[in-house]
């Protein structure tokens, strides 16, 4: 006899689909496997996202083509005012560049500085809110790849965690799961700077009660780790508690690139052999 | 007879598109704890509706789609809205006769029982714990589950979905 009422759901498909959510978080965590799935996925999604980034975008473009005549002369003079200093500025970068170079051959070091830039948007997408990510609008079609590293026009902003074809999700410096090996500018002292969630603050870690540290001092990229270029700036100290109770200091630093508030990033295309594989090369000598 | 019982997939493709992008609209950053559980309560509106038509595989690959688009660990949103779909599918004719206010009381504890899947994995990955937070998703979820339904309900009627 038909029976009058349907059956429930089945059991078996529910813990079918429950075992392989584990599976897949398991995978996704500990492995790499899954970074195809994720990347197509990412695609598929990719015209939501850009969907609801079009308002903002449509706002942006609304506001430059219906701005006020003034306003726009004086954003011009500003602009004019602000290249003529960064012009001056440039020559004597230039001047010093070349009594580096200089330096650098009587010290027969051989280091250049050699990086060049990608421009990318940030999407106006709100990412999982327990992490600090943003989307950005260049994926591995446009040269993109993984562990890149990305600057605004203050400093250190973070580095790709996830490539797609069009866009790509990057951790910022701020994210708890982020660390970045850097060095006090002024001591040359290097440390790590972990990421401390929520709050816009960088925690650096292993310091020394008694390393001197001040605050107000900065701190740049150490380019140990191979990741990041050397010498860009990530931040300035702003808390310094010697803990005698404890082998090292706490020590706090704020970022110094504008981590929320960007619309336009930087994607650094490294082209100097990194400091990995220098090392890497003096323990194959070994 | 199997032509009739298939109508308008594509309404059911749509609200889950539009509860997608709801879901990671930007918003003001003192808004951000509060944005109510949009895909969630289509997930439960389609699955007390058409008990027959959604149910746990489609939870599960919105769910998927989910955590690719909030780069979440792959299966977190997927586990969580599967279990879901099922406990609706299960209760769904308790469910549907309830009057709205004691729906929305459901959908709240649904939406913070969802959340919670969420709240360990990340307790285990070493982010900071969030405390109620995990709360006002529900709460605001309980204020506009009201609007959700009649909205999915009159669309449903209008394109008709069975």
């Amino acid at each position: 006899m038909k029976p009058l009422f349907v059956s429930g759901p089945s059991f078996q498909r529910l813990i079918f689909f429950i075992v392989t959510s584990l599976a897949l978080m398991v995978i996704d965590h500990r492995f790499q496997y899954l970074q195809t799935v994720r990347a197509s996925l990412s695609t598929v999604v990719y015209p939501l996202q850009y969907v609801i980034n079009l308002p903002v975008k449509t706002g942006q473009w609304l506001s430059s083509h219906f701005s006020d005549r003034i306003e726009l002369i004086e954003k011009n003079n500003h602009l004019h005012e602000e290249n003529l200093l960064l012009q001056v500025k440039l020559q004597r970068l230039e001047d010093v560049k070349n009594e580096n170079r200089r330096l650098r051959k009587l010290l027969e070091a051989s280091k250049k500085r050699n990086e060049r830039v990608v421009m990318a948007e940030v999407l106006a997408i709100d990412l999982d809110p327990f992490t600090r990510k943003i989307l950005i609008n260049k994926g591995t079609q446009h040269g993109v790849f993984e562990k890149q590293p990305l600057l605004d026009a203050e400093g250190v902003l973070g580095q790709v965690l996830h490539v797609s074809p069009y866009s790509s999700t990057v951790i910022l410096i701020t994210d708890p799961n982020h660390a970045l090996p850097v060095q006090i500018a002024r001591t040359g002292l290097r440390t790590i700077a972990v990421g401390m969630g929520t709050a816009n603050r960088l925690a650096l870690l292993y310091l020394p009660n008694d390393a001197g540290i001040l605050v107000g001092d900065i701190i740049v990229t150490s380019g140990l780790g191979g990741q990041f270029p050397q010498g860009y700036p990530v931040g300035t100290v702003v808390e310094v508690n010697p803990d005698i109770a404890q082998p090292y200091a706490q020590v706090q630093a704020i970022p110094a690139a504008r981590l929320e508030r960007n619309r336009e990033v930087l994607l650094v295309l490294a082209d100097n052999p990194s400091f990995a594989t220098t090392i890497d090369q003096f323990n194959q000598k070994q | 007879m199997r032509l009739e019982q298939r109508r308008g997939g594509w309404v059911i493709a749509i609200t889950f598109a539009v509860s997608l992008m709801f879901a990671v609209m930007p918003l003001p950053s003192w808004a951000v704890p509060w944005r109510p559980d949009w895909v969630t309560m289509v997930l439960i509106y389609w699955c007390i509706a058409l008990p027959k038509r959604v149910g746990i595989a489609t939870g599960w690959l919105v769910g998927l789609t989910y955590d690719a688009l909030t780069d979440t660990l792959l299966g977190l949103h997927a586990f969580s809205l599967c279990i879901l779909a099922y406990i609706s599918i299960e209760q769904h004719r308790r469910i549907r006769v309830f009057p709205w206010w004691q729906q929305s009381v459901i959908v709240g504890v649904f939406v913070a029982l969802g959340q919670l899947p969420a709240i360990w994995i990340h307790g285990t990955l070493g982010y900071e714990t969030m405390g109620w937070f995990f709360l006002y998703p529900a709460v605001s979820s309980v204020i506009l589950w009201r609007w959700v339904f009649v909205i999915l309900r009159d669309m449903r009627r209008i394109y008709h979905v069975f």
